[in-house]
């Protein structure tokens, strides 16, 4: 410490210590650093007083305030669900068909089922709803398995072709083309003659020589789901080909795979997932969308294994 | 000539082993690493048992002068390399920038941002800042000490084990070889090497030290030690795996669920503690005081913030894990060492800022100066937004959200990054012999391209973050949760693109940091008028007359 000197511009002395011409001056802590310092160790000991922070052999000390971060979200979620008792309570015991006669209720349901699609169903069908490749589009009013209140609650609770689920939506479409392990039903040049035809339902071809050829084909095979104009058969899931909404597209390649060798979309049966009234909700949701339709006479049940000639007319 | 030999012979084995590895690789990853290996070791056994003497050759090329007074060829090179790899880091960070704003710019299956993202993180934390730190380190040792480095041969095996490591690590993240722990993705054997460069740059700083011819230990060879101890330790303890196989890339990590979680976050958070706080801090005690030539501001200050800053760090991180599985009394304990370290923290900063005392001129005159003094207040701020983060309802907010992100490029980019540009402008001309830098007023344009390009940056991550944030837990008054996930990131689009115009921004900055280090290599001096000249108006030089 012989070196120790008064540096002029701070009027501060210096400790006495220098490194390749570096100094080191002798103030002191600054006050305010100081107590700052010390006000957050004060602060420190009272959270960890007030808060679970000491572990012990078994368990942690649990803090005055009796606060945990489970005991939190329990409270959170108890007065969430305190906020919705009274309208949850009121649709658990309403059928779903007389919720357009209560407004209110339709009201309440339409915005709890957008909460629960953005959670559980935008992962396919997209934040609009509008679906994709693959995936139906929920906004407009072609149905594949139908569009009123109680066949989309049933639709949701089921899912589509989920194995084990005896009232799951079923179907099957075959696989038409030569393919490995397909059935091979038709020929590439039936094939390509079917498409044509199929295209040419929404006009999206002229008529020509190959769909007049694939009309046939259409009739043997593909009528008895589609039915005999192609729009469509609810029992099957089986779309309407005669309109311009396609679930894996539109173009002549596409629909002429999907005949060769078609993909099945499946949707899980959220009854296993959600509780009814989630489901209650989500089909008010889906619902007022835009398609939705009135709800009609409850619809015979349909069962797969019927004969074709009965499915055709169930289909119409 | 029989170190020669022995080092021939382990080169040679080292040489074997990597064949060996490449014939018998349980995977494509391995197999190509071991490759690198391969030929690092061949051309260091070449370097062995070459006659030529490579170290002058090195000079010639790299135009050093000859060996003065203390041994800065690592130096050197490590300055070169700190640039090198800031470029690559800074050009990933834009680039994965834009890929979050416009996905179609994924490059699926080796560019995608899955695998790019770690090649930035690890390009500018442990390429660019590492290698800012080792040389860096190695500088001030030599002249805080008076002593040249302990261990000559043993300093370069460091600075070319450091290099190689980085090349394991970026290759591995590009192949998919990676432990998918946040800034610890290398694999074990990769690990295992940096475990062993690490010891011996612990041997040759610490050698230094003891070898000193100076009474006292300076402050910034505290944090020195303090940064390459603890990483030494974190590195280890994180790294803890079983190999599935000696001839593959894959190991599963000793500690498993909510304790591999804490361990990591252990690790990570002590990661930016000790190397990106307290290694830098070292930085900061040696370059502002040399350029502002003005002695410390208080040595009390700096014992005292020192220890404190050590002691609180290594109980912080669990505050990364906040409302998780992790017991409730170990997030309480993680938060209160994080607020008690706001005052350990900003302890550095009030050292560095206050050593300007009587020379705050030169934040007018000198933009090195402007340069340091920015990296402190980023610094000081980023040191403060931590501590809040860590406080429980804030981090309800902030957690998961791009706030996150903003926080640790305010720190990345103010402080870690505006603090070694300010060394490496103090360093270049020094240690090329240069009477100065090729251009002043580049630095200048670099000073203010970084800074803006931090504003951009910070801002709309902040905005972005507090939105995120804001919009998830967002309820409608019928009880029910207003957005879906996807609604948060359409409205995030716009901050992205601000943030990578803010990278941008930085990036060409550091362009700049190229040329004029380049060029001042070379030993050009650039013609360009003074920074501040005062101003001269010779109508009003006159004395007013008494009018009758």
């Amino acid at each position: 410490m012989a070196n120790k000197r008064v540096d002029e511009a701070t009027n501060t002395e210096t400790v006495g210590h220098e490194w390749d011409g570096i100094e080191e001056l002798n103030t002191p802590l600054p006050r305010w650093w100081l107590w700052t310092f010390y006000a957050t160790i004060v602060f420190a000991i009272g959270y960890v007083i007030a808060y679970p922070a000491l572990p012990g052999i078994h368990k942690a000390t649990a803090g005055l305030l009796g606060w945990s971060s489970r005991g939190q979200l329990d409270n959170e979620l108890a007065s969430a669900a305190a906020d919705r008792a009274r309208t949850v309570a009121a649709l658990r015991d309403m059928p779903i068909e007389e919720l357009p006669r209560h407004p209110e209720l339709m009201h309440a349901a339409v915005a709890g089922g957008a909460a629960a699609f953005k959670v559980n169903c935008v992962q396919c069908h997209g934040a609009g709803a509008a679906g994709s490749n693959g995936f139906p589009n929920l906004n407009d009013d072609d149905w594949l398995w139908g569009g009123d209140l109680k066949t989309i609650e049933a639709t949701l609770t089921n899912g589509v072709r989920q194995p084990g689920d005896a009232a799951t939506r079923m179907s099957q479409m075959p696989v038409f083309g030569p393919s490995a392990g397909g059935d091979g039903l038709l020929a590439p040049n039936q094939i390509q003659d079917v498409t044509s035809f199929v295209l040419s339902l929404s006009g999206k071809e002229k008529a020509s020589a190959a769909s007049r050829r694939g009309m046939a084909v259409f009739e043997a095979n593909c009528a008895v789901c589609h039915g005999p104009g192609g729009t469509g058969g609810r029992q099957f899931g089986a779309p309407n080909l005669s309109d311009a909404i396609w679930l894996y597209a539109g173009t002549r390649a596409a629909v002429g795979a999907q005949i060769a060798n078609p993909r099945h979309g499946v949707m899980p049966a959220w009854g296993n997932r959600l509780d009814p009234v989630t489901i209650k909700m989500l089909a008010a949701y889906v619902h007022s969308l835009g398609g939705g339709e009135e709800f009609t006479a409850p619809a015979a049940p349909a069962q797969m294994g019927m004969k074709p000639e009965a499915e055709a007319t169930a289909a119409r | 000539m029989v170190t020669v030999l022995a080092r021939a012979g382990l080169w040679l084995a080292v040489l074997f082993l990597a064949v060996i590895g490449v014939a018998l690789a349980a995977d494509g990853g391995f197999a190509i690493h071991m490759g690198i290996v391969a030929l690092a070791a061949l051309i260091a056994l070449w370097f062995t048992i070459g006659g030529a003497d490579y170290s002058a050759i090195a000079r010639g090329v790299l135009k050093m002068p000859d060996e003065g007074k203390y041994d800065d060829d690592p130096v050197r090179w490590g300055v070169i390399a700190t640039v090198f790899w800031g470029m690559a880091g800074f050009a990933a960070g834009l680039f994965i920038a834009l890929q979050l704003t416009w996905p179609v710019l994924d490059l699926e299956p080796y560019l995608n941002f899955g695998r790019l993202r770690p090649l930035h993180t690890s390009a500018v934390i442990f390429a660019f800042g590492g290698n800012a730190l080792i040389a860096t380190s190695f500088y001030v040792v030599q002249r805080t000490c008076r002593a040249r480095l302990a261990f000559p041969g043993l300093a370069r095996f460091v600075f070319w084990g450091y290099q190689l490591f980085i090349v394991l690590a970026a290759t591995g993240y590009l192949l998919g070889v990676t432990q998918s722990k946040e800034y610890a993705e290398p694999e074990w054997y990769v690990d295992w090497w940096l475990t062993i460069v690490w010891v011996c740059y612990l041997v040759v700083f610490a050698g230094t030290i003891i070898k000193r011819s100076e009474p006292h230990i300076y402050v910034a060879n505290w944090f020195y030690l303090a940064f390459i101890l603890t990483v030494a330790m974190l590195h280890v303890v994180n790294n803890l795996d079983v190999p599935v196989s000696f001839f593959g890339s894959k190991s599963y990590p000793l500690f498993g669920g909510v304790q591999g979680a804490l361990v990591q976050w252990w690790y990570g958070h002590n990661a930016v503690g000790f190397f990106l706080t307290a290694g830098f801090l070292a930085m900061m005690y040696y370059f502002v005081p040399k350029q502002a030539e003005r002695p410390i501001y208080s040595y009390r200050l700096s014992i005292i913030h020192f220890w404190s800053l050590i002691f609180l760090y290594i109980w912080a991180g669990p505050h990364h894990l906040h409302y998780t599985a992790l017991p409730d009394w170990a997030q309480t304990l993680g938060m209160v060492f994080s607020v008690m370290l706001w005052m350990p923290s900003w302890g550095g900063m009030i050292n560095g800022l206050m050593t300007l005392n009587g020379a705050w001129d030169k934040v007018r005159t000198d933009p090195i100066i402007r340069m340091m003094v920015m990296a402190l207040a980023f610094y000081g701020m980023s040191t403060f937004e931590g501590p809040l983060m860590s406080v429980k309802s804030v981090n309800s907010l902030s957690h998961y959200t791009d706030w996150t992100i903003g926080h640790v490029h305010s720190g990345a980019l103010g402080w870690n990054g505006m603090i070694t540009f300010g060394a490496i402008y103090y360093l270049v001309p020094r240690l090329w012999g240069r009477q100065r830098l090729y251009s002043l007023r580049m630095v200048n344009w670099h000073f203010w391209l970084a800074t803006v390009g931090i504003v951009f940056y910070a801002a709309s991550m902040w905005v972005a973050g507090i939105m995120q944030g804001l919009m998830w837990r967002e309820y409608g008054p019928d009880g029910y949760l207003v957005n879906a996930f996807a609604d948060t990131v359409a409205a995030l689009h716009p901050m992205y693109a601000l943030r990578a115009f803010g990278g941008l921004l930085y990036l060409s900055g550091a362009v700049i940091l190229v040329v004029n280090v380049w060029a001042t290599i070379l030993g050009k001096l650039r013609e360009e008028a003074p920074m501040r000249d005062a101003a001269y108006d010779p109508a009003a030089d006159k004395p007013i007359l008494a009018t009758a």
